[in-house]
């Protein structure tokens, strides 16, 4: 009876000590900055665990313009600025048309993080998870895009499905489909009869 | 200039249907291939019906077909008589308030389903309707070409096989040569179709399109993933039309028709229709719907929607 105690106590032991490497493990997170360097950080849990996380809506990576992409390349230098502006040099290229004069940058776009997208709750969530930030008004298409009615789905219609980002059919400060050219249309049956090589006689 | 594939397979399509004639007149024996042909074309003549053939001629059939096929263009091709999926009836939706009519489904179907390009066969087409007229197929254009869409004041609607649950087409066929089968899926034997084009009359969503001349289709441009239904080469003087891809959609896991996945838009919806948790069931229940010439009870597949 003893030593059995004494064995599981132990274990117990040794067990907790195993998961407490293993979380420690789990809590540094190693990548290569842009220059080429490894570096080795602490991982902090920037997103907040979601009602309906476990549901996977996979999408391909977001539409950023070449080079965009972390922001923070850029903006860690920086002085975060509040202050409601319309911006000069960098970023003027962008014209808000989207509700542009009841919105700017920094409802969506995070103040302090400029690698994450802001909802007006104030939860970050990653620019992977941007039809959060859509759904905050467009609630109706959100539900649509779910379950694959709203928006373009491929995949296998019995199987693993792929989504597409609001982002990627809707550029977000200007989101309005774009027109496109069609494809020609079809010859006009009197056409056919004198375009087409000579017709075999049809068989009768 | 005439290759042997293509003679076997032009005599074959010219000898049945003059021993059909002859065999009217008493002198079908006359029409026979020539006692020289080629063994496929003897074994073409004389091949049953589609639903008729055992498992082992079944096999034979395709192995004939894709040996043909692969001298005539010069690459593997492989011909599949997948059968339909347990449980599964196909449903097609297409939202009307995001077509842009674009026409890149009716190229997408063209290249995926080897569709003659010369004499031009289209499986889908695209109609230009009026919003204030509606939809009014007496205002339908089909041959609009602005250099944009949509333009204003317009909206759209590809028209293709409605897959109906009670086609008039294959009631009218006086051999049988097109049928519904399991899935929901209204098929063709290319083999069988004598030509006669009762089915086209029939069809009150001009779905069917007849092979008038032999197709020309550039060897490089061949889809060669076929179907023994579906987008195998037809021969000249048989009736062919969409069937939401048999030769994807009956994979496991099914594709997409190629419709669905070219859509810029993502206008169009492919799914199981006796799947309750599936997004065609979803947009019957949610939308607001209609099945186009309702008034003809021919109960299409095929849900036109309005999802906003
Ligand atoms: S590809 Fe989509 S948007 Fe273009 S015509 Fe076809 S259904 Fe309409």
């Amino acid at each position: 009876m003893k030593i059995n105690l004494r064995r599981s106590l132990s274990l117990a032991i040794g067990l907790t000590a195993l998961g407490a490497t293993l979380i420690s493990a789990a809590e540094v997170e190693k990548f290569f900055d842009r220059q080429g360097n490894l570096v080795v950080q602490e991982k902090v849990e920037k997103y907040k665990r979601r009602a309906d996380e476990g549901t996977s809506y996979p999408v391909p990576p977001p539409p950023f313009s070449d080079g965009i992409f972390p922001c923070s390349d850029c903006h860690a230098g920086m002085e975060p600025d509040p202050e409601r502006r319309e911006l000069v040099g960098m970023h003027a290229d962008i014209i808000l048309d989207h509700a542009e004069g009841q919105r700017w940058c920094l409802d969506c776009h995070n103040l302090n993080d400029r690698d994450s997208l802001r909802l007006v709750n104030g939860d970050l969530i990653p620019f992977t998870e941007s039809y959060l930030l859509c759904g905050q008004c467009h609630g109706d298409k959100l539900r649509d895009w779910k379950v694959g009615i709203h928006g373009k789905r491929t995949g296998y219609w019995n199987g693993e499905k792929q989504y597409l980002l609001c982002a990627h059919c809707h550029d977000p400060h200007s989101p309005s489909f774009k027109p496109l050219a069609p494809m020609p249309p079809p010859i006009r049956p009197e056409n056919i009869r004198r375009e087409a090589a000579p017709v075999a006689p049809v068989p009768h | 200039m005439c290759n042997d594939s293509k003679c076997d397979k032009q005599a074959f399509q010219k000898s049945r249907r003059k021993v059909l004639k002859g065999l009217a007149a008493g002198i079908g024996v006359l029409a026979l291939p020539a006692p020289d042909a080629a063994a496929s074309v003897w074994e073409t003549f004389f091949q049953k019906h589609f639903r008729e053939l055992t498992r082992d001629e079944l096999k034979k059939v395709l192995a004939r077909l894709e040996s043909n096929y692969s001298k005539e263009f010069g690459q593997q091709v492989s011909v599949k008589a997948t059968p339909p999926i347990e449980g599964v009836k196909f449903g097609y939706g297409l939202d009307l308030s995001r077509c842009i009519g674009c026409r890149r489904c009716v190229y997408g179907c063209v290249t995926e389903n080897n569709q003659s390009r010369e004499p031009q066969i289209q499986w889908i087409r695209v109609l230009q309707l009026d919003k204030e007229k509606g939809v009014s197929l007496e205002h339908a254009k089909h041959y609009y070409n602005p250099p944009e869409v949509p333009t204003e004041g317009h909206f759209y609607m590809p028209v293709q096989c409605q897959q109906c649950e009670n086609p008039p087409c294959t009631k009218v066929c006086p051999v049988q040569a097109t049928w519904m089968e399991k899935d929901g899926i209204v098929v063709v034997d290319y083999n069988w179709c004598i030509g006669c084009r009762y089915c086209m009359a029939a069809c009150p969503y001009g779905a069917r399109h007849f092979n008038w001349a032999k197709s020309k289709l550039p060897k490089e441009e061949l889809n060669p993933n076929t179907h023994y239904l579906g987008n195998r080469p037809r021969p000249t003087g048989v009736v062919e039309k969409c069937t939401f891809c048999i030769q994807r959609t009956r994979e496991q896991p099914g594709r997409y028709p190629a419709c669905e996945e070219v859509c810029p838009v993502g206008a169009r919806k492919f799914g199981n229709l006796l799947d309750p948790k599936g997004e065609i069931r979803y947009l019957i229940e949610n939308k607001r719907v209609f099945i186009l010439k309702e008034d003809l009870n021919t109960q299409p597949k095929f849900f036109y929607f309005y999802a906003t």
